[in-house]
């Protein structure tokens, strides 16, 4: 072991990320000054990753409380939700935005590890996977390159894992060309009283390393140490990690076999700051201390030192504390499944980490001081209304030049990169595997997953329109809410619970900070409306791209994981037209607002228009309604308004079947908005002919607005009386458009 | 009927095919480790799909090494009846209870998606009783372009041991609906003594009504009902 | 003048390997547990048309770092020789 380490000092500090402040702050809880081993401790907790100290005095602001809520948000690795029938699901949705930035396919890979990492270490089994994607403009190579490396790392980790993609978004605009975002989501299921806490208690219990050897993984912070050691030990610092999807799936079922066992006490994934972080929060949980033996740890590289080791970031890890006298039980579950499974320590009576190097103490500082609500720091950022949303206002719709041929900007919107087919990128991922992906065959708004011995499903999706959040961050943030809902809602489903990931630029920009503070607004008001708490998430800063002039943040883009429970498979509503001659509805007012649409931006080339019009009022109403109508069996199909306008989401009803419709525009608004505007809080629904009368008597039940457009036919599209060819003729653009653009 | 199916390290698709036998289908099933050596008298043996050892080197050129598969080639060469599912189909061709392998897709891509499937004649168990029709049923996989010497190739089809053939929707086989570049459209081979059975689509996948899709479970009825008659 | 290369392209050093892991692990099973530490790597064989062996080098190595290898992940190493024209 080499002891030269840097001098701890206030440079040092600096260079480990640490402020002043902070460094002073650490000599106080110490009551002396630190060692370099303890600086790293505290420098990797203290990171915006572990402890969120620019975002959590607004993110305990969400609301956290719902009926079936199972554990507090932010307490677990994930957020867990009763969903009947002694059954529970443990979702969320993080980020892996910069790794994917740096190389895609490992970067993409490592986030799906880790977030079904999330879900497993409370014991659940992953059942289902979706993910948010976005990317610069596709025509770019660099575009290309990201696409093609995210779209294979997801599949080969998700696919060799087990965990079918069910669904997800893929959007692409400039501001995502240098630092595209890669969320992925994940829902697991358990029987409720199964759950396995992230927390250590009883001392004497032995505490365990298990899964992959550890290597220096992800300790780029503090790699100017490395370099003061030896001018070789720098080389040794892998760029970038590599996930193991086969050492992963291992883990899982190991994982499941030792929830079952009833031997754990407590067990926590190492995502961020590994090993330092995943024993000081377990430890916080519990109210305990614990003594690590760091050279116990297996290793996959050679000369690591003490600090490396607490601070490595290697993938597929778990710290696990079992009950004392179970020691060859716990051996006996990792050996079946042939995975490493060290014994690196104990739980102590008190709240001190200690940490010892070949029976030296190298570090010790108080578990409590170092996570998120204890000690770490917290800070309360200013911000600032952006200078650009008072600009956005000016926007005057009579100044749109309308176009003469309707039918050609129809073709010209289907094929748009933002709405075509996605099917090239889904077809590389599993999507079936587990055999409960209910959509496959059947196409909903949000994706349905079956629970298997029950009658019940779960309907889930992902969701954020970027643009309307930088238009307005708090109404964009309700529209996204809104959105998830009302897939949900469509589906067949009741909304439960959220999650989110915050992808936002860097929060020490005062306008970027007020997009960010805007958005949580935003949020809470939609969630409290549909009554879906927060259960967790993530925050990603410092998603911008950086020009030699100036740096430019990426929309802001709070995107939504919603789960919603459909208690009766009966009343799952999919997308399709059923029956030529089937009535078709739209539900929700329509107004004459193109603002930020994917026409106003693609078809006229206008970035700068409001958020579009939006009442939380008048989309609660909606989906109140639908879900009534739903359950009143007079509904044969659903699918709601956004990209692209009322005309794509009659195309995207008309694809799967090849049945056309027949519609007539009102006279008194533009065309081209009935069409292709994007006007919020809108359902496009199919009714029987012989159901009409009924239906429109619900529908009069709470004063929701409803026109009939028209019917559905066998394959033809007619608008106002006119010829607007067949189905075909839009699904060959539809399903090659953006896999053209890929791959040329 | 008593059948095992066997869990390798990194298979995925072993409880859907537990369910689809035990829960759609009604048969009893128990569950085979890969370092056991005991098949448990059971009737027949499945390999599931999945990554078994990540597919690592080559799609099931580890897993053929694991102990069951020798009690599995013992069996197998005494007549007992085998079904190896994609990557099941992987580890027989590896392990040389099959002939040909199973190259990279030509698309060099990872395909998930509803194919369609035809039985390529009647001659043995696993399609004597199916219809001349195509069969909606999923391939998920990675490496399932089926390849064979030129002279083996007319063995296997001069003895009637492809069993299905990617097709179109209307039974239709040509190139286009050929997805990953298999040899004549092979989507699944017997042995010579058509006991060993091994397919790249997925049946279990198509087996539960509440998918909207059971061509998969009509395979599985046909192949249990001939079963019936000859055991 | 055409010159052979012959490259070999192996994982970073550093950075886990997942395949030769799981390849170092089944060896046992084939009774051969005294094989350890395997890396997976590829072998790349290409010709190269050049005046002088150090331009073929040069048009070798541009490919292994702009194409052939990922540098974030991999080493790369190859050797060059003339091939003897027919």
């Amino acid at each position: 072991m080499n002891t030269t380490y840097p001098t701890v000092n206030f440079d040092a500090a600096k260079e480990l990320g640490l402020n002043e402040e902070e460094f002073l702050k650490i000599h106080e809880i110490l009551g002396r000054e630190p060692n370099f081993t303890e600086l790293c401790m505290y420098s990797a907790m203290w990171s915006e990753h572990c402890s969120y100290k620019n975002s959590i005095i607004w993110l305990k602001t969400l609301p956290k409380d719902g009926p079936h809520m199972l554990v507090k948000a932010g307490e677990e690795n994930a957020g867990l939700v009763d969903i009947g029938e002694g059954l529970a699901c443990a979702f969320k949705i993080e980020s892996h935005n910069h790794p994917s930035a740096l190389e895609p396919y490992q970067g993409a890979a490592t986030g799906v590890g880790g977030i079904n990492r999330d879900i497993f270490t409370m014991g659940a089994r992953p059942i289902a996977q979706l993910n948010s994607l976005r990317f610069g403009n596709p025509k770019e190579a660099r575009t290309k390159w990201l696409l093609k490396g995210v779209v294979k790392g997801i599949g080969d980790y998700g696919n060799a894992f087990g965990v079918p993609i069910v669904g997800g978004e893929v959007y692409f605009d400039e501001c995502y060309h240098q630092n595209p975002l890669v969320n992925a989501f994940s829902a697991g299921i358990m029987e409720v009283g199964n759950m396995i806490s992230a927390t250590s208690k009883g001392p004497g219990n032995p505490v365990y390393i298990v899964g992959s050897a550890t290597g220096k993984d992800g300790i780029h912070g503090a790699s100017f140490a490395s370099k003061d050691l030896s001018e070789d030990s720098a080389n040794d610092i892998p760029a970038v990690q590599v996930g193991d999807p086969f050492q992963e799936k291992l883990l899982l079922e190991a994982t499941l076999e030792l929830a079952q066992s009833g031997i754990i006490v407590g067990m926590q994934d190492m995502g961020a700051a590994g090993i330092i972080c995943s024993t000081a929060e377990m430890s916080a949980a519990g109210k305990c201390g614990m003594d690590i033996q760091l050279d116990k740890v297996p290793l996959r590289q050679d000369q690591m030192e003490p600090w490396e080791i607490l601070l490595s970031e290697s993938q597929e890890r778990m710290l696990v504390v079992v009950q004392k006298g179970k020691e060859k039980e716990m051996k006996a579950i990792f050996d079946k499944w042939d995975l490493n499974c060290a014994h690196i320590g104990e739980v102590t009576e008190g709240d001190t980490l200690q940490f010892f190097w070949n029976g030296e103490k190298i570090a010790h500082a108080p578990a409590e001081s170092l996570v998120l609500g204890g000690g770490a720091p917290i800070y309360y950022r200013e911000y600032r209304k952006a200078a650009y949303y008072d600009q956005l206002q000016n926007f005057d719709i009579s100044e749109v030049e309308e176009p003469k041929d309707l039918r050609k900007v129809a073709t010209f919107m289907i094929g748009l990169p933002n709405i075509a087919s996605r099917k090239f990128i889904i077809e590389q991922y599993d999507s079936m595997v587990g055999t409960v992906n209910m959509s496959t065959n059947n196409p909903t708004d949000a994706a349905v997953v079956n629970i298997k011995g029950t009658n019940r499903a779960l309907a889930m999706t992902v969701d954020c329109n970027s643009r309307y959040v930088f238009a307005d961050p708090e109404v964009g943030t309700m529209i996204a809410v809104s959105e998830a809902a009302r897939n949900i809602v469509c589906s067949g489903g009741l909304p439960s619970a959220v999650t989110n990931c915050l992808n936002f630029g860097n929060p020490y920009n005062k306008e970027v900070y007020w997009q960010f503070v805007s958005a949580i607004k935003g949020m809470s008001a939609a969630c409290e409306m549909f009554k879906t708490p927060v259960t967790g998430g993530n925050v990603s800063f410092y998603n911008q791209t950086v020009l030699k002039e100036k740096t430019e943040p990426v929309f802001p883009t709070p995107t939504i994981g919603m789960i919603g429970i459909i208690e009766d498979k009966k009343f799952i509503t999919t997308i399709p037209f059923k029956e030529k001659g089937d009535l078709i509805f739209l539900l929700g007012q329509v107004r004459e607002d193109i603002n930020s649409s994917q026409y106003l931006v693609h078809y006229h080339g206008i970035e700068n228009s409001p958020v579009p019009t939006f009442s939380l009022e008048a989309e609660n109403a909606l989906q109140e309604q639908l879900k009534m109508t739903i359950r009143a069996g007079l509904i044969k199909s659903a699918h709601d308004v956004s990209e692209g306008g009322l005309f794509c989401c009659l195309m995207e009803k008309s694809m799967p079947s090849g049945m056309g419709f027949d519609i007539t525009i009102p006279a008194e608004i533009r065309p081209d908005a009935y069409l292709f505007g994007e006007g919020q809080s809108r359902v496009i629904v199919t009714v029987k002919q012989e159901d009409e009368a009924d239906f429109i008597d619900n529908m009069m039940l709470n004063g929701v607005a409803f026109d009939l457009l028209g019917h559905v036919t066998k394959g033809s599209i007619r608008v106002d009386d006119e010829d607007w060819g067949d189905v075909s003729e839009y699904k060959a653009i539809y399903d090659t458009a953006l896999e053209n653009i890929i791959n040329t | 009927m008593k059948i095992g199916v066997i869990i390798f390290p990194g298979s995925n698709c072993d409880r859907d095919m537990m369910y689809a036998l035990e829960n759609v289908m009604g048969h009893e099933v128990v569950e085979l480790w890969h370092k056991d050596a005991d098949l448990q008298n059971v009737e027949m043996v499945v390999l599931p799909g999945g990554f078994s050892y990540g597919d690592y080197l080559r799609s099931g050129a580890i897993a053929r090494f694991s102990p069951i598969m020798q009690s599995v080639i013992e069996f197998a060469n005494t007549g007992g009846l085998v079904l190896g599912v994609c990557n099941g189909f992987q580890v027989l061709c590896e392990a040389g209870l099959l002939p040909g392998v199973l190259l990279h897709n030509n698309s060099h891509t990872f395909i998930c998606k509803n194919v369609f499937i035809s039985p390529a004649n009647h001659a043995s168990a696993i399609n004597s009783g199916l219809k001349p029709k195509a069969y909606k049923i999923p391939i998920a996989h990675g490496e399932g372009r089926y390849f064979i010497s030129d002279e083996d190739l007319k063995k296997i089809e001069d003895n009637n041991q492809v069993i299905f053939r990617y097709c179109n929707e209307n039974g239709e086989i040509n190139e286009a609906a050929n997805p990953n570049g298999s040899l004549n459209n092979i989507a699944g081979v017997c042995n010579e003594g058509k006991n060993v059975f091994g397919m790249m689509p997925h049946p279990e996948r198509a087996a539960d009504e509440n998918l909207g899709n059971t061509d998969g479970q009509d395979i599985f009825i046909a192949f249990f009902e001939a079963l019936k008659l000859t055991v | 003048m055409t010159f052979r290369a012959d490259i070999t392209i192996m994982p970073h050093r550093a950075l886990l390997d997942p395949q030769g892991k799981a390849v170092t692990k089944s060896m046992g099973n084939i009774g051969l547990p005294g094989i350890e530490n395997v890396r997976i790597g590829k072998h790349i064989q290409l010709d190269v048309n050049a005046e002088t062996k150090e331009e073929a080098e040069k048009q070798v190595k541009t490919a292994c770092d702009k194409l052939l290898a990922n540098p974030i992940m991999e080493v790369c190493e190859f050797s060059i020789s003339e091939l003897e024209t027919a």
